[in-house]
């Protein structure tokens, strides 16, 4: 009889990172489906390409680093981060634009620094980041939603949009957070009454605040599935929270935006549950991430507010990143019979 | 009484239970195996010690190996047999190494030694409990083994508040602690009072079980009634059972990191433990059996047994229809903690709980580990706290400082975070290797430390050797060139050189005249000796004239050899005092005269008066004649014992006073010069003799005078033997070593001819 | 004298950074003997590292002498004993690259070994005692000579001098006491330490079947 001689434990949960990764694809569906409802097919047009090259470009460094593909391509880690980065990209966006964006996420932010499990930033983050700071202008057209815009466009003008660079009229409009911060002159009562896009949602402008929804929705499942802690997603929204009530004058025409408005609008949601809980690149300890996420918050509504970019999760979430070993060696969490917890580097004594 | 409140433990799991399938029939028993093997070492601590030899027949309940310290536990024969060997085994051991084992052929019969049952355990002094638990071989049967005696003792500066006894077998698959509290809830009990006794009732006795157990916690509330025994029950979560998770769970408190329990106040036993430990003390049952699962799906048959330690775990699978080709491996204990065995020939042992035989599908092989990402889920499993996938990235790096920063030595390996990794990253085996590394590390680095020192000691102690030799060196060199300066100083002063020899000369003289004084002293206080032993020799009885006799050739002895040193002293005399001319010549002269006098006229006058005593002693002789006295033999004897007497002194003053050795006539002042001169030749003579005398001529001379020796040495124990001397014994020896002496000299001749 | 000064800005400017000069090279050396710390020096810290066998295959004759030399500036890849753990510790203490074992100076041993003297075939002629640095051996002029195998750092300077060739170097086995468990074999996880050149690494492997 071949006995196998291995350590114990000798029974797993069914558990796997595979279907870890599945899970947390599947809690984004109602945000693409509320962004595809809103915005039209480029989302998820972005959502399939992006996610279709990452793999491609994950396989490809897979078989140069003479690893077996298919077994990495289970783990289904290279699909997330072509989701998320799908679903961060302004829709109708050229085809390049996509397909070079999760050629940095594979190639340059993730594998690189050796694969899964290794990457120091966030690989979605990453190549948004590149993307945006390399080409402005087509990152910051964002689309109009269907209930202003009339219709959004259908799937051939779309196609022919993203990769033929087919113009289409008026489909753009400027994002709630775009149109706040460019505000300098109107109290945000009448702001809100004519911003279109504003004016025709309830609190953080038509479409945004339902994408923000769907994608709490998505977040809680996770929670629910224990696939995440609840510690850096809810310090992260509760930081932003704090910062919006602490610089909210009340409406006037400086004014940053109220709480609904910042937790309801841009990439909040699904940053705080999708970005931020990216667990390779995020502080390890709970405590840790309660910091983390924090500061997360705290940074992206400064940006939002003070910075150049109307939204702040990318860059909130990339510096983050910086931090977290930092985090780590000041949060170590106090271990069982231990009387406090202690620094990373101190020798075990007491 | 102090009701107890359950506390929640971080971490923790919800592994599958599977406990119902071992549950469906009562505890068995299966047949005595025919062989069992006993391994020394089934507890923490020292290896027992064998005290049965081979082919012994040994009884049931009989001693074979006895505990070695304090932290060891006996071992007994499980039943009645023969020792067949005692030798290296295979052992129930991760490592699958062997380890040295007692082996018994049953004989089937189970004849067992009388034991003594205690009627009145309870009322039993502390020690004699203590010492019944510890001569029992009871250790703890929960899994580590550690032996019981030694906490139910703890030191007198830890006062004990709760007593737990843990029926929690959090553990899947493991049901034998629930099949015992079912079945012998009452021995359970009785063993805690016992133990709440031995602790001096501490304010909170717990018996603390899963709520996965109701019926278990029935039984043990029946049978705990009216008694200060709390039976409590909590949720069922992995790993609360560990020792210091229940602790948690029952106290709230923490152990210490490193420490034991009895620092908080707190003592855990298991409950197999506490039974076994009742049945010790109430029938004198040694440890010799236990309860076990034997459990999975590769079994037709899964149930609990009452197993007697040293069962082969192939025998045991055999009574349970054991399938090996469904088997995905084997393990002893449960699926979170076993250890999977390497092959079924090693045996049940005491801390045996469980063995688990599960199919491919049930526990199927592990999935190949992927990289960690960090997801947490470790952490959040972790019991203790600690952030496992740290842990594991150090492990990898083999960054050692940093894991015992992370505390990775109070990771209590129940598993947790392996069985929630959905990377499948078998991480309690990094955290073994790494604390295995570690303590490899802290051994090494304590050896390198002490053959520092050796070697600093060694380097040490060889440089001041080597200084030492380089001191004398120093020494001698200054002394040569002192004496070199002394030379040349000589050189410088030749002129006064006479004076110089004089005045050195003068030096030695008082010296060679104080030796000389000396001598004669001694001579003289020999020669008085002698007299004093001549003295009684008139009115002796034999014995004493015997004892007398060598009493005097004794200080005969000293006499010539004092002698023979004055002689020497006046015959270097010339050689050494060379440089000195007239002043030394004339001492030598002084000397001679002077030394030469008085030997020859002491021998002359003791000759006298031993004319005198024969005189005496002759007519003595002749009174006893004519009264026809007993005493008659014993006066000849020292008649002619004067005689001799006479004969050697004359002989001796013929050596001194060559000329006048045919008259003993009174001395002639004017041939002592001449006869003094005569003896300095004489021994300058024999001296040039003796050194001129080859090596073979030595050989007989000193054959000669071995044979003497010996022929002299075989009358005296003749003599002995006759008057049936004390010292019989002695001169025996003596003649024996004399012999053996005389045929060693001979083979030495023998090889010169 | 102020108003010449503050008139002047090259006079002012000299005076402000003398001024400033004089004010920190007293913090300084204020701090320089109030916070001196009196660490090891950096030999002992060395010394500690090294294996102490003793054995001198580094060159030097001995664990300090060596230590001495690598304060100096000499490699910190001379060691065979210690073996890679020793160099990264050097490494680590004296914050440079980890060079790999300098193979001139012998191989990094898997197995520890003790001196085992046949003393049968002993002669008692003492040359071993005076060559073991560990004062290890244990004998006297034509009596039979024995290795005290817990001191014995496995160096085998012993070996050479034993004019009748009655001394082994015998591994130390692992017993049931000492054994440990290995690092789980070689898994992804661990491949994936590796970057881009690692080749021919990418065989699928059962992990956890420690052998």
């Amino acid at each position: 009889m071949a006995l196998l001689r291995i350590t114990s434990p000798h029974t797993h949960r069914a558990l796997g990172t595979g279907a870890v990764m599945r899970t947390v694809v599947m809690a984004t569906l109602p945000g693409l489906a509320v962004l595809t409802y809103f915005f039209g097919l480029g989302t998820l047009h972005n959502v399939i390409l992006a996610s279709l090259s990452a793999m491609a470009f994950e396989a490809a460094v897979m078989a140069l680093r003479g690893r077996p593909v298919l077994f990495y391509l289970k783990d289904c880690s290279a699909l997330v981060t072509g989701v998320l980065l799908g679903l961060a990209l302004p829709p109708y966006c050229p085809w390049w634009l996509v397909v070079l964006g999760s050629a940095t996420a594979i190639i340059l932010a993730k594998q690189l620094y050796g694969g899964m499990g290794f990457n120091p930033f966030n690989p979605a983050m990453v190549a948004y980041v590149v993307l945006l700071i390399s080409f402005p202008l087509p990152m910051s057209q964002w689309a109009a939603p269907a209930d202003i815009g009339g219709q959004t466009p259908g799937l051939v003008e779309a196609l022919q949009k993203i990769w033929l660079g087919a113009p289409i009229d008026g489909y753009t409009a400027a994002t709630p957070l775009d149109t706040v911060k460019q505000n300098t002159s109107l109290m945000l009562d009448s702001l809100y009454l004519q911003d279109p896009v504003l004016a025709a949602g309830q609190f953080a402008g038509a479409g945004w605040e339902w994408v923000n929804l769907a994608f709490l929705l998505g977040g809680a499942y996770l929670l629910y599935r224990r696939i995440f802690t609840w510690h850096a997603p809810l310090a992260m929204l509760a930081s932003l929270s704090l910062m919006a009530i602490l610089f909210y004058d009340g409406g006037s025409s400086t004014s940053g935006g109220s709480v609904i408005f910042h937790l309801f609008s841009g990439a909040t949601m699904l940053g705080a549950f999708f970005i931020v809980t990216d667990p390779v690149s995020s502080a390890v300890s709970n405590r840790g991430r309660l910091i983390y996420g924090a500061a997360i918050g705290v940074l992206v509504y400064l940006i939002r507010i003070w910075g150049n970019y109307p939204d702040a999760i990318a860059f909130a979430v990339l510096l983050m990143n910086f931090a977290a070993p930092f985090i780590d060696y000041y949060t170590l969490p106090r271990t069982y019979g231990h009387k406090k917890s202690q620094r990373a580097t101190k020798k075990a004594d007491d | 009484m102090e009701m107890i409140k359950v506390w929640e433990i971080p971490g923790g799991v919800h592994p599958p239970e599977n406990k119902t399938q071992s549950l469906q029939e009562p505890l068995g028993q299966i047949d005595i195996p025919p062989q069992l093997i006993l391994p020394l070492s089934q507890h923490i601590g020292a290896p027992a010690k064998p005290v049965v030899e081979i082919g012994q027949a040994v009884l049931g309940g009989q001693v074979i190996a006895e505990a070695d310290g304090v932290f060891s536990a006996n071992v007994h024969a499980p039943t009645s047999g023969r020792i067949a060997a005692i030798v290296e085994h295979r052992v129930p051991h991760p490592s699958g190494m062997s380890d040295t084992c007692i082996i018994i052929d049953t004989d089937g019969e189970d004849r067992w030694v009388e034991l003594s049952p205690w009627e009145d355990y309870a009322s039993r002094d502390k020690s004699d409990i203590l010492a019944r638990i510890r001569a029992c071989g009871i250790a703890g049967l929960g899994g580590a083994g550690f032996p019981a005696a030694v906490k139910l003792n703890p030191r007198a500066n830890q006062t004990i508040d709760t007593l737990i006894i843990n029926g929690t077998e959090c553990e899947p698959y493991i049901t034998a602690d629930d099949i015992l509290m079912r079945e012998r809830a009452d021995d359970i009990v009785a063993g805690t009072g016992i133990l709440a006794k031995l602790l001096n009732h501490p304010a909170r006795v717990v018996i603390g079980v899963e709520d996965n157990k109701p019926e278990a916690i029935e039984q043990l509330r029946r049978a705990a009634e009216g008694t200060e025994i709390q039976v409590v029950s909590f949720p069922t979560k992995y790993p609360s059972g560990g020792e210091k998770q229940l602790i948690q769970i029952l106290t709230g408190r923490e152990v210490p990191s490193g420490q034991i329990p009895a620092t908080i106040g707190v003592v855990c036993q298991n409950v197999g433990t506490t039974a076994a430990i009742y049945r010790a003390l109430r029938h004198g049952e040694p440890l010799v059996k236990r309860i076990t699962t034997v459990v999975g799906e590769s079994l037709e048959r899964q149930r609990n047994i009452e197993v007697l330690l040293g069962t082969p775990v192939r025998y045991v699978l055999e009574q349970h229809g054991f399938d090996e080709t469904k088997a995905s491996r084997l393990v002893m204990g449960g699926p979170m903690m076993g250890f999977a065995l390497p092959d079924p020939s090693v045996p049940v042992i005491k801390t045996t709980n469980c063995l688990l035989a599960p199919s491919k599908k049930e526990l199927p092989p592990p999935e190949p580990a992927m990289a960690c990402i960090r997801c947490g889920m470790c952490a959040e499993a972790c019991p203790a706290e600690l952030l496992p996938q740290q842990l594991f990235w150090y492990a990898q790096s083999e960054d050692l400082e940093k894991l015992e920063a992370h505390n990775l030595f109070d990771c209590i390996e129940c598993g947790a975070c392996s069985y929630v990794c959905p990377s499948h990253i078998p991480l309690v085996q990094y955290y073994r290797a790494a604390k295995g590394e570690i303590r490899q590390h802290r051994i090494d680095k304590e050896k390198s430390d002490r053959s520092r020192r050796r070697f600093e000691f060694r380097q040490e102690r060889i440089a001041k050797e080597e200084a030492e030799k380089e001191a004398k060196r120093l020494a001698r060199k200054q002394a040569a060139e002192e004496a070199k300066k002394k030379l040349a100083e000589q050189k410088a002063k030749q002129p006064s050189i006479v004076e110089q020899a004089k005045a050195s000369v003068q030096a030695q003289a008082p010296d060679s005249q104080q030796q000389r004084a000396k001598l004669e002293r001694l001579v003289a206080s020999a020669e008085e000796s002698l007299k004093q032993a001549q003295k009684p020799i008139d009115n002796a009885t034999d014995e004493q004239l015997e004892k007398q006799a060598s009493r005097i050739k004794q200080a005969e002895l000293k006499v010539t050899e004092a002698k023979k040193k004055l002689a020497a002293l006046s015959d270097d005399k010339p050689a050494s005092g060379e440089a000195a001319h007239d002043p030394v010549s004339a001492a030598i002269e002084r000397a001679k005269a002077k030394m030469t006098m008085s030997p020859e006229e002491k021998l002359r006058s003791s000759l006298e008066s031993l004319y005198q005593r024969l005189e005496k002693a002759e007519q003595k002789v002749k009174e006893a004649e004519q009264e026809g006295s007993d005493k008659l033999d014993a006066l000849k004897q020292g008649v002619d014992k004067l005689k001799d007497k006479i004969a050697s002194t004359q002989s001796e003053l013929a050596e001194i006073t060559p000329s006048t050795v045919a008259e003993p006539t009174p001395k002639d002042p004017a041939t002592s010069d001449d006869a003094a001169g005569a003896a300095i030749e004489k021994a300058k003579a024999k001296a040039a003799a003796m050194a001129s005398m080859s090596a073979e001529d030595k050989l007989r001379n000193q054959l000669d005078s071995l044979g003497a020796r010996l022929e002299k040495a075989r009358a005296r124990l003749a003599q002995a033997e006759q008057d049936e001397d004390e010292n019989i014994d002695a001169f025996r020896t003596g003649v024996s070593k004399l012999e053996e002496k005389l045929s060693a000299t001979r083979e030495q001749l023998a090889e010169y001819e | 004298m102020l108003d010449a000064i503050a008139q002047n800005p090259i006079a002012a400017a000299l005076v402000a950074l003398i001024g400033l000069a004089l004010l920190f090279g007293a913090l300084l050396g204020f701090a320089a003997v109030r916070f001196k710390v009196e660490g090891d020096p950096i030999v002992d810290q060395i010394d500690e590292i090294l294996p102490q066998t003793q054995c001198g295959q580094c060159g030097y004759p001995g664990c300090r002498p060596y230590a001495q030399a690598i304060a100096n500036g000499d490699a910190i890849n001379k060691c065979p004993p210690g073996g890679q753990t020793t160099i990264n510790e050097l490494a680590d203490l004296l914050d440079v690259e980890a060079p790999t074992l300098d193979e001139e100076h012998g191989e990094e041993s898997e197995v520890q070994t003790v001196a085992f003297i046949r003393e049968d075939e002993c002669i008692g002629c003492t040359k071993c005692i005076q060559a073991c640095p560990m004062d290890a051996i244990l004998g006297a002029a034509k009596q039979m000579h024995t290795v005290i195998a817990d001191e014995c750092t496995g160096c085998d300077l012993c070996v050479e001098p034993c004019p009748v060739d009655c001394i082994d170097m015998i591994p130390v086995e692992t017993t049931i006491k000492d054994w440990k468990w290995e690092l789980p074999a070689t898994s992804h996880a661990q491949a994936q330490n590796l970057i881009a050149t690692d080749l021919g690494r990418g065989q699928t492997q059962k992990t956890g079947e420690a052998a």
